[in-house]
């Protein structure tokens, strides 16, 4: 229990630097906190009401507002500011790369489609597994995302990844994934009653693992 | 208007009981009826919050005590996942709809505007009777949905479409229609209170009552009935479109017949926003009078405050993609929203800081409505901080739609919004009902609701980080969630200690009304005007005599003009006793 009191273990390129805006507003929030919490605290045990003594009629104090609102101000923007690249970074656009799944979302499972061997989607010879989403480690992996009924979301929670599905859309996701490994794949939009226990597994494989488990896929589903 | 000094016994004789207690037009037993209903309903959601954390604690076994409910709603105590979805939709859409906006809007809009602006009543007294029965009627058409084949909605309060577009994604059919009139019919009761709150504030002030007079709770009324006027219709509109694509064949949000699921989110959240900082601003309001009388102090930046509350207003329009960041909208608006969330932040702050400084070289006394407004500020600088992760784009990639998200709306919601209705009730009870209430049982359930709270809402931060996600059944199906189930049955412990800590106060409130020391007209020497009427205030009139008139602001305490530490707002001037 208490070796989980913070993010997990980080697998795709980006997930760092979520993590680092992640641990960089913790702590200015800490400090924040502790402070307001510290102040408030000074107050209550010194200004606590004590026998013939009246309160000091204070009434405010502009330049204290105008410091204290152009402080909060410059933090909360500087934030936005240091967010904006990373976001564009990880959502608009991203690294070239060739789309190369087909993420097909529908109550309660994660379809997923391979390219077959021709290496094209949208071809007779396209493969689809249900909830098995294998790829290589150290590679660039995209995907068109949509859904056939409701709204899902696709959230792997080591890539520190999460996209709705949207049926009628088709959304462009992409990650690489630093770490060999098995990962769940839950679904995180309330999709039905099946929505929990809709996870599929996100499987990291080396290169060479991964193209031997690909031509034993496509084979048998000849 | 002569109103003769009687007691409210010979009144409610007088006006006959229908009249008096179920027809009633005097907004404070309108604001009565208001309260007793939402906190019926907060029972309500309450006992289904602990059913939540049964399952969450345990999933999949038999809730102790629940074995008679029938199939398919529960398995002889277990709860069958459709029946979990309900359930956390209902106590979302009870708790906002039926609780907090009922409290605050209802019943401290209704009692306190004519009683703080100087008013016999509401503007329109008729019109406040059909907004309480129009609720109730919105409350009863909610609660029926429960009993009708497939139960009641489950699509969350955010009812998501196109999940709640079509009967065959949930097997719920008339539940989510109820849900949607329910909506709709809440929406027309609000939007009566909205107008006869603003038309209150702004035509009836008595004489003297400046609006840079006005105690900060009637500027948060008056801001939030503005905002809920706007809002409102489009969560009307939202439900009226996603009725007619349930019922009468049309496709707004279904994209098989060109619909746009997206649509629904977008209006959802356009009322959302707003809707959170209509359940905030009161309470604010709130926190700022209890504040300002314990520690017998103005108001620190008075003015600074009523900007900051029209400013949140304002950029509340704003703001409404930061609830869209993953939903496949263009990226490029989520940097927009991100923005403009970062800047709706500052207000909040600002008025934290005034109450520190309010604080500040103060008279303090830790009266029972003192402990809830302070522990407002303190669990609403937590909730406040923790909405910052969501506000950073690529953080909320991550913790979108996971127990992080719960934890800060809780911290918000009811460690914000509730407190402060703890410390409004508490120090305004004197007033509702002319006695005291207990302060030793007041201290108790406070210590234990600040103890209990924290222990339920601020480990499911630490679930959030290891993304758990929220409205899920079972966290067992999950293997990365395994681990985490110590954290989960801790919290559902602690929701029960939380849970049964309310009773304490409900036996306060009953024991109190009916055998609590009889209360003076101004026992907290406060300032403001309903002090100056008799407690309770007459029905229909509120003061005997004349309108009491308005010499100066709302927080002339400790001033150095005069010798007591607290300045009635109505006490004529007077020659300068003495100057420091």
């Amino acid at each position: 229990m208490f070796d989980h009191l913070w993010l997990p273990r980080a697998v795709s390129t980006y997930a760092p630097r979520i993590d680092f805006l992640f641990t960089l507003i913790f702590w200015i929030v800490a400090a924040v906190w502790v402070l307001v919490t510290l102040i408030m605290i000074v107050f209550l045990l010194r200004y606590r009401s004590r026998p013939g003594r009246k309160a000091a009629y204070i009434e405010g104090n502009p330049w204290l507002e105008a410091v204290w609102t152009l402080v909060t101000a410059a933090i909360l923007i500087g934030l936005a500011l240091l967010s904006r690249s990373s976001w564009a970074a990880i959502k608009e656009g991203g690294p070239p790369g060739q789309v190369f799944y087909k993420v097909n979302a529908r109550q309660f499972n994660w379809e997923i489609t391979y390219p077959g061997p021709d290496g094209r989607l949208g071809t007779a010879d396209d493969v689809v597994s249900e909830n098995d989403f294998h790829v290589p480690v150290g590679q660039v992996v995209r995907f068109t995302l949509t859904s056939k009924d409701v709204i899902h979301s696709f959230f792997v929670p080591a890539l520190r990844l999460k996209q709705d599905a949207v049926p009628g859309r088709e959304i462009q996701v992409w990650f690489e994934a630093t770490r060999v490994g098995q990962y769940e794949i839950p679904c995180a939009e309330l999709c039905g009653f099946g929505h929990s226990g809709m996870k599929g597994t996100l499987y990291v494989q080396t290169p060479a693992d991964y193209q031997s488990w690909l031509k034993q896929f496509y084979a048998g589903n000849r | 208007m002569a109103v003769a000094i009687q007691g409210r016994g010979a009144q409610a004789r007088a006006a006959g009981f229908w009249r008096t207690y179920i027809f009633a037009t005097d907004h404070k037993m309108i604001a009565r009826q208001f309260l007793f209903v939402a906190l019926f309903m907060m029972a309500l959601g309450g006992a289904m919050a602990m059913l939540l954390r049964w399952e969450l604690a345990w999933p999949e076994t038999a809730v102790p005590l629940m074995g008679w409910v029938p199939e398919p709603t529960m398995y002889e105590g277990a709860i069958p996942p459709n029946t979990y979805n309900a359930i956390f939709t209902m106590h979302a859409t009870i708790m906002i709809f039926f609780v907090v906006m009922p409290i605050l809007l209802g019943c401290f809009g209704n009692f306190l505007i004519p009683l703080m602006v100087g008013a016999r009543d509401m503007a329109f007294p008729r019109l406040n009777m059909l907004s309480f029965w129009t609720g109730a009627l919105a409350g009863a058409i909610l609660l029926s949905s429960f009993f009708v084949p497939g139960g009641a909605a489950a699509t969350g309060w955010t009812a998501y479409t196109p999940l709640s577009a079509q009967a065959s994604y949930t097997g719920v059919d008339w539940g989510q229609n109820l849900w949607c009139i329910s909506l709709i019919v809440l929406g027309l009761s609000s939007l009566m209170g909205a107008i006869n709150y603003i038309t209150t504030i702004v035509n009836m002030r008595t004489r003297g009552m400046t609006f840079f007079r006005l105690p900060l709770v009637i500027w948060a009324l008056l801001v939030t009935s503005v905002l809920v006027l706007m809002a409102l219709p489009v969560l009307t509109t939202a439900c009226a479109l996603l009725l007619f694509d349930r019922m009468a064949g049309t496709h707004f949000f279904l994209p098989q017949g060109g619909g746009e699921p997206l649509l629904w989110e977008h209006l959802f959240w356009f009322f959302g926003h707003p809707e959170v900082y209509v359940m905030i601003l009161p309470a604010m309001g709130i926190a700022s009078e209890v504040i300002a009388v314990f520690s017998r102090k103005p108001i620190f930046g008075y003015r600074a405050m009523a900007y900051a509350m029209i400013s949140i207003a304002l950029l509340s329009w704003l703001v409404w993609g930061h609830h869209m960041f993953q939903s496949g909208m263009n990226p490029a608006l989520g940097t927009s929203f991100m923005l403009s969330t970062m800047v709706i932040a500052v207000p909040s702050a600002v008025k934290t800081f005034n109450w520190l400084g309010t604080l500040y070289r103060g008279d303090l006394h830790f009266t029972t409505p003192m402990l809830h407004a302070l522990a407002f500020v303190a669990m609403f600088v937590i909730g406040g901080l923790s909405g910052i992760f969501m506000a950073a784009t690529p953080v909320d990639m991550y913790i979108h739609g996971t127990y992080f998200i719960v934890a800060h709306i809780h911290y918000v919601l009811f460690g914000g919004s509730l407190f402060a209705i703890f410390a409004g009730l508490t120090f305004w009870f004197p007033k509702m009902f002319g006695r005291m209430l207990s302060e030793p049982l007041g201290k108790l359930h406070f210590w234990l609701t600040l103890i209990a709270f924290n222990c339920t809402f601020f480990p499911m931060h630490i679930l959030g980080i290891n993304g758990a996600m929220r409205r899920i059944y079972n966290p067992l199906q999950y293997d990365f969630l395994k681990p985490l189930q110590p954290i989960n049955v801790f919290i559902t412990i602690s929701a029960f200690v939380l849970g049964a800590a309310q009773f304490i106060l409900l036996i306060n409130f009953i024991w109190s009304a009916r055998w609590g020391r009889r209360a003076s007209d101004n026992p907290w020497l406060a300032n403001t005007l309903e002090w100056s009427a008799p407690s309770p205030p007459l029905m229909h009139g509120n003061w005997p005599g004349a309108l009491p008139q308005v010499h100066r602001g709302p927080y002339e305490y400790s001033s150095p003009l005069h010798d007591a530490d607290y300045w009635p707002q109505n006490a004529p001037a007077e020659k300068i006793v003495s100057v420091r």
